[in-house]
C-alpha cells in the first residue's frame, strides 16, 4: 500500500546566534525544521538550557528548591559553579533582581561588576537579566555591556521603550540582546525590525516571548511561539528568525502550585516532584513550541529536560 | 467538510422547491458546506448522494467513542494541525494501567477514581483504565477485567495478545463499550468478527503505516470504523515522528486509512515516573488521543491534567473565572475589596498575588466576558457606570463594614468617574499596575 508522509516544506531558517567567547563559545539556533522534527531537516544545536543564579539572597523559595542552593546564596559565583558542576547547567542566567530599586539597592555599576566575576569565573555563557523599569533595565544594560566587552553575553531585555539603549549598548561592546515581547508575534516582529535598523546584526538578537507558567497561560506562550516559528520557517519571514529564550523559573515558581504543601493539599502529592514536574511540563511545551534556550531552577527538572532533548534528538 | 458548496450543489436535485427552507438549491449548498445546516432538511435527496455527502462530509480524523454512560469519552474529529488555527476538538484521553498481575486491585482502582480535580470551572479526571494481560493467563485477565469493570464506571481498555480473550472479555463486557487492543493484520479476520458482534472500538496496531492501513482498509471493508491507531514503536522519537505523521496524513492528504485517533503508551517508554509524566506531556501537545500512564501518583497525574486543559483551550476565546466575590485568606468586615476581570489569567496572578502578601482580602471578579483589564476598559465593559452596577449585585457592601475600593493601577483614570458612580458612598484607591506589587501594596495599604 502506497504511502507517503506528508513533509513540511520549509523556505526559512533560524539564525544563529553565538554566544559566549572562544571556548565557551555556544550556537544557539540554525535549525530548518520545526522543534525535533528531525525527520524534515536540520537541528544543528539542540535546545540549551540555563540555571539562574541571583545577585542576592532569594527570599521565599519552597523548600523543595532552595535546598539545593542556600548554601551558595551568598556568593553567586560559586552558585554558577553549583550549577555547572553539580546540575549540568549549559549556561547561567543571573537574574540582577537587586538593580529594581523597589527591591534592593544594587547599582548599575556593581551589577557590571558581579556580572563580570561570575563571567570569568565559569566555562558557559553568560545570560543578564536586569530588572525594574524598562528605563533601568537599560541604565544597568549600559553597564553591565560595557564591563563586560567583547565577550558576547546576552543581556535583556529591550523592549520599544528602551530598545535604544540597549542596542547601543550591545552594540557597542559586542554583546547580544534579548528582545522581548508580550506573547504578540506583531511585537515581536516589530521591535526586531527597530533593533535591526539601528545596526544590531539580525544574529545578535534572541526573542523573549514573556512565558507563562502551566496552569497560568501557558497556551498564550505555546501558540504565540508555534505562529513565530512558522512564519520563521514556512514563510521566511526574517524578523521572525530570532531564537526563542524562555525565562521560566521565576514564572514556574511562584505559582502556588509549587510552593503549596501537601499537607493543605493532600490530593495535589509530594511537593518537591510536583515542582519538578511543573517546571519541567513547563519547559517542554515550551520546548516543542521553539525555545532555544531554556532557564530553569530545579536539578530534577534540568536533568529531565536534557535527558528528554537528548531522546528526541 | 472536504466538497464546497458547488460540489455540494451538483448532488442535490436542483429542483429550487424550497422544501428545506432556503429558496434555492444553491443557498441550501453554501449553508451546508459551512456547516450550519444538516443534509436531512432536503427530503428529495437521494440515497446515493446521500452516502456520497456524509463520507465526504466526515471529519479527516473520525470519532471514536469509548465507554457507556456519563464516564464515556470520544476523541478524534480534530482539523487542524496548531492550535493557534482552530481549537483543538476532543481532549486527549488519560488512561492509568491495571495489570492482571497485581494484588492490589480494589486500592488502584480507588487511587484513580480519586483523581479528580475542580480547576477554572472545569472537572479534571482520568479518563479511563487500561487492563493489561501481563501474566499471560487466559483465567487470570478475565477474572480481572470483570473485578476492575465492577468497580469502576470508567471507560475500559483491554490490552492482550491473546484474541480469544479479547473475544470472550467483549462479549461480556459489550455493554460498556471497552476499547479493544488489539488487531494487526494477522488478526483482522478475527477482530473483524469481534467488533461485529460486540460493536467496541477497537485498536489497530502495527510497525509501519502500509501496515496499518492494511488493517483499517479491511475493517472499512467490513464496515468497522470504530478505530483507534497504535503505531508505537515505544521509542520517544519514533513516536513522536508517527503521531506527527499520522496527523499530517489525515488532516493535509486526506488519508481516510490513518484518519483515526490514537493511542501511545508513555508507561512502556520509561520505567521512571516523572520522565513518564513528561513524554506524556509531549503526546499532549504532539497528538496523542490516548495517552496510557502506569503512574497514578496525584503530583505526576495533577499537573498533566491542568497542561491537557491549556493545550484544548480555545485560543480565540479567553478562559473565564465565573464573576463573583472571592475569599483569600480569610477576609473579615474590614480586610480591603480589590477588583479585577475575570480574564482566567487576571484572576490567577492576581489572585495568587494577593495570597502571597499574606492579607486575608475580598477580590472582586467582574464579568467582561473574559477580557483583562486594559482590553476590557477599551471595550467599555470594565467603566465605572458598570463597575458600578457589578458592586452593588455583588453584595460586598453586606460583607464589609468600610467602602475603600482597589482598582488596578492601569484604570486610575477610572478613580473620579467611579466614585461618582457610586454616588460618593465608596473611596476609590488606585492600586498597583504591575500584579507582583501587589503584596507589598497591600501590606502597606492595611498598616496605613
Amino acid at each position: 500500500m502506497e504511502f507517503q508522509v506528508p513533509k513540511n516544506e520549509y523556505t526559512g531558517k533560524i539564525n544563529t546566534v553565538k554566544l559566549g567567547k572562544g571556548d565557551l563559545e555556544v550556537k544557539v539556533g540554525g535549525e530548518t525544521a520545526l522543534p525535533f522534527h528531525t525527520f524534515e531537516g536540520e537541528i544543528p544545536n539542540k535546545p540549551i538550557i540555563a540555571i539562574e543564579v541571583y545577585d542576592s539572597r532569594p527570599k521565599g523559595w519552597p523548600e523543595s528548591v532552595d535546598k539545593y542552593y542556600r548554601d551558595v546564596y551568598d556568593d553567586p559565583v560559586k552558585w554558577a559553579k553549583k550549577c555547572i558542576d553539580e546540575f549540568g547547567a549549559e549556561a547561567i542566567c543571573l537574574q540582577l533582581v537587586s538593580t529594581n530599586p523597589d527591591v534592593g539597592d544594587m547599582k548599575p555599576e556593581e551589577a557590571a561588576e558581579l556580572t563580570k566575576k561570575v563571567r570569568e569565573a565559569i566555562s558557559k555563557p553568560l545570560i543578564v537579566y536586569g530588572a525594574g523599569s524598562l528605563e533601568n533595565v537599560a541604565e544597568v544594560m549600559k553597564k553591565v555591556s560595557e564591563k563586560n566587552a567583547d565577550t558576547s553575553i546576552l543581556i535583556g531585555w529591550a523592549e520599544e521603550e528602551n530598545y535604544k539603549t540597549i542596542a547601543a549598548a550591545a552594540m557597542g561592546y559586542n554583546n547580544n540582546v534579548i528582545a522581548l515581547n508580550p506573547l504578540d508575534v506583531n511585537i515581536a516582529k516589530q521591535l526586531n525590525i527597530l533593533l535591526t535598523q539601528l545596526g544590531l546584526p539580525p544574529d545578535r538578537i534572541v526573542m523573549d516571548p514573556s512565558t507563562s507558567s502551566l496552569g497560568y497561560g501557558i497556551e498564550y506562550c505555546y501558540s504565540a511561539m508555534e505562529r513565530l516559528r512558522i512564519a520563521a520557517l514556512l514563510q521566511d519571514d526574517k524578523m521572525t528568525q530570532m531564537p526563542i529564550i524562555c525565562n521560566l523559573a521565576p514564572e514556574v515558581w511562584k505559582v502556588k502550585e509549587v510552593r503549596e504543601s501537601e499537607e493543605r493539599y493532600p490530593e495535589w502529592g509530594d511537593l518537591e516532584e510536583r515542582g519538578v514536574n511543573w517546571e519541567a511540563i513547563s519547559a517542554m511545551s515550551m520546548l516543542i513550541a521553539g525555545a532555544d534556550i531554556l532557564v530553569m531552577r530545579h536539578p530534577k527538572a534540568v536533568s529531565l529536560v536534557k535527558e528528554i532533548i537528548k531522546e528526541l534528538l | 467538510m472536504a466538497l464546497s458548496g458547488l460540489d455540494i450543489f451538483k448532488r442535490l436535485p436542483k429542483t429550487n422547491c424550497k422544501d428545506c427552507g432556503f429558496p434555492t438549491c444553491l443557498a441550501f449548498a453554501m449553508q451546508l458546506a459551512a456547516g450550519k445546516v444538516e443534509l436531512e432538511k432536503c427530503p428529495h435527496v437521494s440515497e446515493e448522494a446521500k452516502a456520497e455527502l456524509a463520507e465526504a462530509s466526515q471529519p479527516p480524523i473520525l470519532k471514536v467513542e469509548v465507554g457507556a454512560g456519563e464516564e464515556q469519552f470520544k476523541v478524534g474529529e480534530e482539523t487542524v494541525m496548531f492550535r493557534h488555527e482552530r481549537t483543538f476538538v476532543n481532549p486527549n484521553a488519560f488512561a492509568i494501567t491495571i495489570d492482571d498481575d497485581m494484588d492490589d486491585v480494589d486500592e488502584r482502582v480507588k487511587k484513580i477514581e480519586s483523581l479528580k480535580y475542580e480547576r477554572v470551572g472545569q472537572i479534571l479526571k482520568i479518563d479511563a483504565i487500561c487492563v493489561r494481560n501481563k501474566s499471560n493467563n487466559r483465567d487470570k485477565f478475565i477474572k480481572v477485567s470483570e473485578k476492575v469493570s465492577s468497580l469502576t464506571k470508567k471507560p475500559l481498555i483491554f490490552v492482550s495478545s491473546d484474541v480469544e480473550t479479547l473475544k470472550v472479555i467483549g462479549d461480556k463486557l459489550k455493554e460498556k463499550k471497552p476499547l479493544l487492543h488489539g488487531a494487526d493484520t494477522a488478526s483482522v479476520d478475527e477482530f473483524i468478527n469481534i467488533g461485529k458482534s460486540t460493536g467496541c472500538p477497537i485498536v489497530v496496531r502495527g510497525k509501519s503505516f502500509t501496515e496499518i492501513m492494511e488493517v483499517t482498509e479491511k475493517m472499512r471493508n467490513a464496515g468497522i470504523k470504530n478505530l483507534v491507531i497504535d503505531i508505537g514503536s515505544r521509542n520517544l522519537k519514533e513516536d513522536f515522528y508517527n503521531q506527527i505523521a499520522l496527523r499530517a496524513a489525515a488532516i493535509k492528504k486526506k488519508n481516510r486509512l490513518l484518519g483515526y485517533p490514537t493511542i501511545v503508551f508513555p508507561c512502556e517508554m520509561t520505567d521512571n515516573p516523572l520522565k513518564e509524566a513528561l513524554i506524556a506531556s509531549i503526546f499532549v501537545a504532539k497528538y496523542g488521543s490516548i495517552i496510557v500512564l502506569a503512574n497514578p501518583s496525584p503530583q505526576n497525574i495533577y499537573p498533566l491534567l491542568v497542561y491537557r486543559q491549556n493545550i484544548y483551550t480555545d485560543p480565540r476565546q479567553p478562559m473565564q473565572v465565573e464573576e463573583k466575590v472571592y475569599e483569600i485568606g480569610s477576609p473579615n468586615e474590614d480586610s480591603p475589596v480589590l477588583i479585577t476581570t475575570n480574564f482566567s489569567l487576571t484572576y490567577f496572578i492576581i489572585s495568587g498575588e494577593v495570597e502571597n502578601s499574606k492579607v486575608p482580602s475580598w477580590l472582586l471578579v467582574m464579568n467582561v466576558e473574559g477580557q483583562s483589564v486594559l482590553t476590557a476598559w477599551a471595550a467599555g465593559k470594565f467603566v465605572p457606570e458598570e463597575i458600578a452596577k457589578f458592586i452593588k449585585r455583588s453584595g460586598i457592601e453586606n460583607k464589609v463594614k468600610h467602602r475603600s475600593l482597589v482598582i488596578p493601577g492601569y484604570v486610575a483614570q477610572l478613580q473620579g468617574e467611579l466614585e461618582d458612580e457610586l454616588g460618593n458612598e465608596w473611596k476609590v484607591v488606585v492600586g498597583p499596575r504591575e500584579a507582583g506589587e501587589v503584596p507589598r501594596f497591600l501590606r502597606e495599604y492595611v498598616s496605613s
